[in-house]
């Protein structure tokens, strides 16, 4: 899932400005699940805002609402007069849903209240690790199911380097080397001959550095009628 | 494999030294983080004719300095050779094959190619990092420049190709410890034509390693020239020895640092007068030598070891006596053209 973190209140006020009309977009998706923008944490930071600028002497009006994906337009549509009155929208959804906001109400003001920060997963409660850079050609069926692309520091395909000591990374005690976990499962699976085979230069293509991504399936598109 | 028409790879004398069969040394210059050229040749006269090569570090522990490759020209200039170090960390493949034909355009010869470490290190830890290839794509990388004659993308160069004697690092004591004689292996299968290891001090451990290495063949394709470096005192042996991954220092060593240190210890900062701690300084220093040239020759002893990497970071003027003392000197000059094979 999309793991994110809110915003300070500061920044989050900073962004909000001096629009009257706030409307906090909570999202019922991922961020509900990570405890960053569901509806829960929506209407705390509706309250928090209200009262906060009732001190600072100019009180606004303060709304929240929380859509099941802002990644989805039916959904958007649902809140679509809500968001016609407010001056600014307060997204706490991922990046994908403050920008599907702004792509989908073109008149509409909105800054995000999250840091979208990784796709990855609750390795227990009130704890999420980095899984998956979605580099868009997976390897890992080449690496035991653990991706060095997301969890090496350097993104080496033929690591592990000379920094990792005691199963951790050179960057820090807290962060596990993704080669020295790579090396024991390949080894418990009794595959450590994976591990022999030169992994060339990555094609990045694939990735961020072949430029914004996009798929089309015709086998899925609707047949786009006439005029 | 591929060579440039007299025999060698790339003809430099670090290659010459090395398939004639000589015991090596190659030092390490530390670029300032400055654009002084002084620095640069300062260092390179301490250094000249010590050593069949000198390393010039690439923006080493991530702290910006003046470029391997500019400060490896003012070493070619000032008649030594350099190792230029080429790190993973900075520059995407575009800008590391320009790079490297700016670099043997310019007269360098020998290349080692490094991972390079994390940014969060340095000065700029708010960096991007790049990581494009790692090291050992890299030595393939120009390998294949080299032997191929194309470019990493597979196009042909437009003239003469960069050739380069090859240098990969090797890093026996990181975890996975198991693995590291493999890893070695895959470096050496990428094409490396020498090793430089991290800093050894434990003999007995490395000992071990390289059994594992001599089990795999991997000294008979490869140069592996053991990293050996003077201790400047106790506390600088400590830091190393509980933070540099993959670095092992036995407590033997420290307790020789602490003991030629024992006529000042238990004394205080303020109770040390100047010359107390200058004096202090320089015992320290001096064993500190005297370990070195005496690691030296035991790692001489160890079958598969071809030379000495000496890493005297900041204090160049170690490397001399550490040379003379571990019998290294004169350097041999290498005229003959009849190499053996790699």
């Amino acid at each position: 899932m999309i793991v994110a973190e809110q915003k300070t209140l500061e920044e989050i006020k900073s962004l909000v400005g001096s629009a009257k009309n706030v409307l906090v977009m909570g999202c019922g998706t991922c961020v509900t699940v990570c405890f960053a923008g569901g509806s829960r944490e929506a209407a705390i930071l509706s309250s928090s805002l209200r009262m906060t600028s009732k001190l600072d002497g100019a009180p606004k009006n303060v709304t929240d609402v929380t859509v099941q994906r802002q990644c989805e337009w039916e959904y958007l549509d649902a809140v679509a007069e809500q968001v016609k009155e407010a001056d600014v929208v307060l997204s706490l959804g991922c990046g994908i849903g403050v920008q599907a906001i702004a792509e989908h109400f073109p008149n509409t003001w909105v800054v995000p209240g999250l840091n979208t920060k990784f796709l990855g997963l609750p390795l227990e409660q009130g704890i999420w690790a980095e899984r998956c850079a979605a580099c868009g050609d997976c390897i890992l069926g080449l690496t035991g199911g653990i991706c060095p692309i997301a969890r090496c520091s350097k993104s080496l395909l033929n690591g592990p380097c000379g920094g990792s000591e005691d199963g951790h990374c050179e960057i820090s005690p807290e962060t596990p080397c993704a080669w020295q976990l790579i090396y024991d499962r390949l080894s418990s699976l009794g595959k450590l001959e994976v591990l022999m085979d030169l992994q060339p230069p990555k094609n990045w293509r694939t990735s961020r550095d072949g430029g914004p991504r996009k798929i089309v399936r015709e086998d899925l598109r609707l047949t786009i009628e006439e005029d | 494999m591929a060579t440039n028409g007299n025999g060698y790879l790339a003809g430099s004398n670090l290659e010459k030294v090395l398939r004639a069969g000589h015991f090596a040394v190659t030092g390490e210059l530390g670029p300032p983080q400055s654009a002084d050229p002084e620095v640069i040749r300062k260092k390179a006269a301490l250094l000249r004719g010590y050593c069949d090569a000198v390393n010039i570090t690439d923006n080493q522990t991530a702290i910006v300095r003046m470029s391997s490759i500019g400060a490896g020209a003012i070493v070619v200039q000032e008649g030594l050779e350099p190792v230029i170090q080429m790190t993973c960390r900075d520059r995407n493949r575009l800008a590391i094959q320009s790079d490297l034909l700016g670099a043997y355009a310019l007269g360098m010869r020998n290349l080692l190619c490094l991972t390079g470490d994390h940014q969060t290190f340095g000065n700029h830890p708010n960096a991007k990092n790049v990581f494009d290839m790692d090291s050992i794509q890299l030595v393939q990388t120009v390998t294949a420049m080299r032997d191929l004659k194309v470019f990493q993308c597979g196009d042909a160069f437009k003239g003469p190709e960069p050739r380069f004697f090859v240098g990969a690092a090797a890093a026996p004591f990181a975890d996975p410890l198991e693995f590291r004689p493999y890893r070695l292996a895959k470096k050496v299968k990428a094409g490396a034509n020498f090793i430089q290891t991290q800093l050894i001090y434990d003999i007995e451990a490395f000992q071990a390693f390289m059994e594992k290495v001599r089990k795999l063949g991997v000294h008979e394709q490869t140069f592996i020239l053991a990293g050996v470096g003077p201790l400047k005192g106790p506390a600088m042996a400590k830091y190393m020895k509980d933070n540099v991954p993959g670095i092992l220092i036995p407590d033997e060593l420290i307790e020789r640092m602490n003991r030629v240190g024992a006529p000042w210890a238990g004394k205080s900062k303020d109770e040390l007068t100047k010359e107390d701690k200058k004096a202090r300084s320089e015992a320290w220093q001096a064993e500190g030598i005297q370990i070195t040239i005496e690691l030296i020759q035991q790692l001489r002893q160890i079958e598969g070891v071809a030379g000495v990497h000496i890493m005297a970071i900041e204090w160049e003027e170690a490397v001399k006596p550490i040379v003379e003392g571990a019998g290294l000197y004169p350097r041999p000059v290498v005229t003959a053209p009849v190499p053996q094979p790699v």
